[in-house]
């Protein structure tokens, strides 16, 4: 068990393309932290960077208290589950979870134990003597898990582990996952592009794009206080709507947002303080899909009435997605199933303004 | 109307299909019969090879009647071959020579391709480039000079010579597949063996080799073959009957003056094509794989 | 940059990096030299006994019979003038290039009557063809040699059954030149079949599909599918049947020794008759280099236009 942080790393490869452009990161003893982000993110390269299969260009790596820049994979104390698995095909299920214990000299009887309890954990006892050839895709997963869990190592690395899985089956190996982390909590660094993986699994989520951290926070901070455009639009979907506005007086001394001539929503008076430095300016709103419903007489302090063109309607069951088009931006709304929208008919929706965001449009920070 | 619309639609489908079907059966007897022709035609000098080593002397010599067939079969031949001192020393010769081109070849080329295809080092491009270069040599390229450098090293006359230079037959075509086959092999299977605690050296014993068993296999099938059939080297190094190997022992030793014993030398020349065909026979694909390999993954 | 993940630096990393530089770069050192290591054994091998011995040989050419004194490209010379070498060079390329062209051909054809009969039976037929590639060819030339056998041959005993008189096989020059090219095309066809068969393989079915319904007839769908997607391994299988056929030495030395009059005889054989047989060492390392220009041209035309193609594709 232990602590993992990454200190002013940058990796950059021949002919000067930097991955990974000096990034900072503490993760606790038993923390549970995923990074996700886009693919070329550098997040991938981060994590084989702490498993010590890329050399570090630059700053420093410590697992457990130790530098372990100049440290080889197998003495770093760690275990890595790949997305393909990486299970050797030519050898059982048990043999598989074994090989790094038989490497490491461990005596017979204490690594058929390791692997019997790390079955157990697994579910996969009655797998032990098959290939893996003959298992299938979450079978394997297990399998490369145990592999991981026998070593009981200081930090479990997971590199995209989920992706070669077909949905259904992807949603029952995270349950699996979290599970396990439960049972045997190991500091894990877990990185996944997919970001309701990031969310369900994480005690941390750290968001990368471009090779920089853009926010590092619990889940619910990050859906409800996103530190960039960037991780507005990542975390959440469908994906946050975005609008170019200009923050100007309202009514009863109060602030508004005008996005277009027939559409200035009031700034919910908690807000005030903090928007009022950007009086005249012109800002981009951000807006979840949630934060849009069909609109009902009796409203809450900050629900604001818009009335918008329906583009598109999508019924998915449970919910339905209303696309707009307002001023050239895509728009898209989470209503209700009952609801009556039309294409080419006006909606009249609720926005609720105490779950809006502004920001900047040039560097997309948000205030 | 509609049912008279789906009646014609059907006929007009019953009638396509049996065309096609027709088309096809017929493409699969034509083809059938053309690679019977083929077969025997392609047959026809192994046939006739077993025909004539299971006749006798006195029955070659009389040269009367059909000499595709034999009258009175006996096994004369393969007996005098088998008991025969010097046949029984170049085929020993041969798998002496054989068995250690192989092992030689097999470690040289298993070690570089696994370097090659892992661990570059500076050149080790260029290095890849020359193996697939070194392969396009011909045996009759080298030979002269070979054959004043195996005088210098005082191996003219010697079996050994064969051992040294065999390899350099061999090895370029197998390190060439087996950079195949173990670039085939994926990059986090090392990576999780380097997790799990293994050196290089146990990375490729452990995992690169049982992993690319195949083209293992495919390799020193090709080693072998190059090292029991090669005819030019042996022929242009060794001319006593103690260093022979199968392929020069026998023309030279069965073959004296203008005396042709042919039913002994059939017979010699089945004896000595038996392993090269067992092998085949048992291990087809592999054979096939080591053929195709070298030119796919060019 | 959010949540206080920022740690202060310490004065260690700002200070370190020339000292963990120096260690990085012996961490990849020592792959570079383990693998330099690996590849030593080939690396001796292919200097020693390739490369060596083939500046030897441009150094032995130009010594004299006796390798005695220096004659520059004397022995070129001598060998260009002389009658029987020019057959040999005509004989070579006359050898090489008519059996290749026939192998290819008879291979494509093979590869594709087996690519039309079902999966499992291919197996057997597969089986049944490549024997001839499978028997060491210096043991088949001898069946053939026996075949071609002028008092009892088992060809003449079948064309006096139909009432055709003897053919002096390998007696006559043209005669003797056309069984050299017979023999090697038995031998060389398998490869080729078997080559073009993991080609024909290899071709997406999607392809013809698409193409059928763009209506594509048969032939149309060999030019224009069948042979563009295979147009990287003919090239290297004909490259590959090119180099050996031309450098070949069993057939032409066991069926004819070079006979009648010099007339079968190919680079190979020459150089053996000339230095190992006749010992003059020098002329026969200038009859061999003679090969070298040749093969090296047809390498790098073949070799430059698969390595274009794959750029192309992988584009």
């Amino acid at each position: 068990m232990a602590e993992v942080s990454v200190r002013k790393v940058v990796k950059e490869y021949e002919g000067g393309v930097q991955a990974v452009k000096g990034i900072d990161l503490d993760i606790a003893d038993h923390e549970f932290v995923v990074l996700v982000g886009p693919s070329g993110c550098g997040k991938s390269t981060t994590l084989r960077m702490i498993a010590g299969l890329e050399e570090i260009t630059s700053g420093e790596i410590w697992i457990g208290g130790d530098v372990v820049n100049d440290v080889p994979p197998r003495d770093r104390d760690i275990a890595m589950v790949f997305q393909n698995y990486a299970l050797y095909p030519h050898m059982s299920v048990f043999d598989n979870m074994a090989f790094g214990l038989k490497l490491r000299k461990f005596p017979k009887d204490e690594i058929k134990r390791r692997v019997d309890d790390a079955a157990r954990i697994l579910d996969i006892v009655p797998l032990l003597d098959r290939k893996p050839r003959a298992l299938s895709g979450g079978q394997r997963q297990r399998v490369a898990m145990g592999r991981a869990i026998v070593r009981n190592p200081k930090v479990f690395l997971f590199d995209e582990p989920l992706s070669n899985l077909d949905a259904k089956l992807r949603v029952q190996m995270r349950t699996e996952i979290k599970k396990v982390h439960q049972a045997i909590p190991t500091t894990t660094v877990y990185v996944t592009h997919d970001q309701i993986e990031a969310m369900t699994l994480a005690d941390r989520v750290v968001v990368m794009n471009g090779g920089v951290i853009e926010q590092v926070g619990t889940p619910q901070q990050l859906y409800h206080n996103p530190a960039t455009r960037f991780v507005a639009g990542f975390i959440g979907s469908p994906a946050m709507n975005f609008l170019p506005c200009r923050v100007q007086d309202g009514a009863n001394g109060g602030l508004a947002v005008r996005i277009t001539d027939s559409i200035i929503v009031p700034i919910p008076p908690a807000r005030a303080d903090r928007y009022g430095a950007y009086k005249g300016k012109e800002m981009v709103l951000g807006i979840r899909p949630e934060h849009l419903f069909e609109h009902h007489d009796q409203g809450k302090p900050g629900w604001t009435r818009v009335d918008l063109p329906v583009d598109v309607v999508e019924p998915m069951g449970m919910e339905t997605m209303v696309h707009f088009f307002v001023d050239g931006s895509p728009v898209c709304a989470r209503i209700d199933p009952a609801t009556h929208a039309a294409p080419g008919e006006m909606l009249p929706l609720t926005a609720d303004l105490n779950q809006m965001h502004l920001m900047l449009p040039d560097t997309g920070r948000v205030v | 109307m509609s049912a008279s619309v789906a009646d014609r639609r059907n006929a007009i489908a019953a009638k396509r299909g049996n065309s096609l079907r027709n088309q096809r059966l017929w493409a699969l007897w034509g083809s059938y019969i053309a690679l019977g022709i083929f077969v025997v035609m392609f047959l026809v000098p192994p046939f006739y090879t077993l025909m004539t080593s299971l006749k006798s002397s006195a029955e070659i010599s009389a040269q009367v009647g059909s000499p595709w067939l034999v009258r009175h079969p006996t096994l004369e031949n393969f007996w005098y071959l088998i008991t025969y001192p010097n046949f029984q020393r170049y085929y020993l010769n041969s798998v002496i020579v054989t068995i250690l081109t192989v092992s030689v070849s097999m470690v040289i080329s298993v070690l570089a391709a696994f370097s090659l295809s892992r661990m570059g080092f500076w050149g080790s491009q260029t290095l890849s480039t020359s193996v697939f270069l070194t392969y396009l040599v011909p045996p009759s390229l080298l030979f002269i000079p070979l054959f004043q450098i195996i005088g210098q090293l005082g191996l003219i006359n010697n079996f050994w010579c064969l051992v040294i230079l065999y390899p350099t037959l061999a090895v370029p075509f197998c390190t060439w597949i087996m950079i195949g086959y173990f670039s085939s092999i994926p990059k986090e299977l090392d990576e999780a063996a380097l997790i799990d605690g293994a050196g290089y050296l146990q990375m490729l014993w452990k995992i690169f080799i049982p992993v690319a068993m195949p083209g293992i296999i495919a390799a020193t099938i090709f080693a072998f073959t190059v090292s029991w059939g090669a005819f030019l080297y042996p022929l242009a190094y060794l001319y006593t009957s103690n260093q022979m190997v199968l392929t020069v022992g026998i023309i030279s030793d069965l073959i004296r003056g203008d005396v042709f014993q042919w039913g002994k030398i059939m017979a010699a020349c089945l004896l000595a094509s038996l392993p090269p065909i067992v092998i085949y026979a048992f291990l087809m694909d592999y054979y096939v794989a080591g053929l195709t390999a070298g030119a796919t993954k060019g | 940059m959010a949540d206080g993940t920022n740690v202060p630096v310490g004065g260690l990393a700002a200070a370190s990096p020339k000292g963990r530089k120096t260690a990085m770069q012996k961490f990849a050192q020592r792959r570079s030299t383990t693998g330099f290591l690996l590849c030593l054994p080939l690396i001796l091998l292919v200097a020693c006994f390739v490369v060596y011995p083939a500046f030897y040989a441009i150094y032995l050419s130009m010594l004299n019979k006796k390798m005695t004194a220096f004659v520059g490209l004397g022995n070129f010379q001598f060998l260009l003038k002389r009658h029987t070498f020019q057959l040999v060079i005509f004989q070579s390329c006359l050898f090489a290039i008519t059996a290749v062209v026939l192998k290819a051909l008879l291979g494509f054809t093979l590869a594709h009557l087996m690519h039309n009969i079902p999966g499992k039976n291919q197996k057997i037929w597969r089986g049944l063809l490549l024997v001839p590639w499978v028997i060491p060819l210096a043991l088949s030339t001898l069946t053939w040699w026996w075949m071609f056998d002028p008092s009892y041959s088992a060809f003449n005993w079948v064309l006096n059954q139909f009432g055709f008189a003897n053919v002096p096989w390998l007696g006559v020059g043209w005669i003797a030149r056309f069984c050299t090219i017979a023999v090697n095309v038995w031998y060389g066809t398998p490869f080729f079949m078997i080559m073009y068969l993991a080609a024909l393989k290899s071709v997406p079915e999607q392809l013809y599909e698409a193409s059928a319904i763009d209506g594509a007839n048969a032939v149309q769908k060999l030019f224009f599918v069948t042979l563009p997607m295979m147009r990287n391994i003919i090239s290297i299988t004909v490259l590959f049947s090119l180099i050996t056929t031309f450098a070949d030495f069993d057939i032409v030395r066991i069926l004819t020794a070079g006979g009648p009059q010099d007339m079968t005889h190919v680079f190979a054989t020459y150089a053996f008759q000339v230095g190992i047989q006749s010992g003059d060492i020098p002329l026969g390392a200038a009859d061999s280099l003679f090969m070298f220009p040749i093969l090296a041209f047809a390498a790098f035309f073949v070799l430059r236009g698969v390595t274009k193609r794959t750029k192309e594709i992988a584009a």
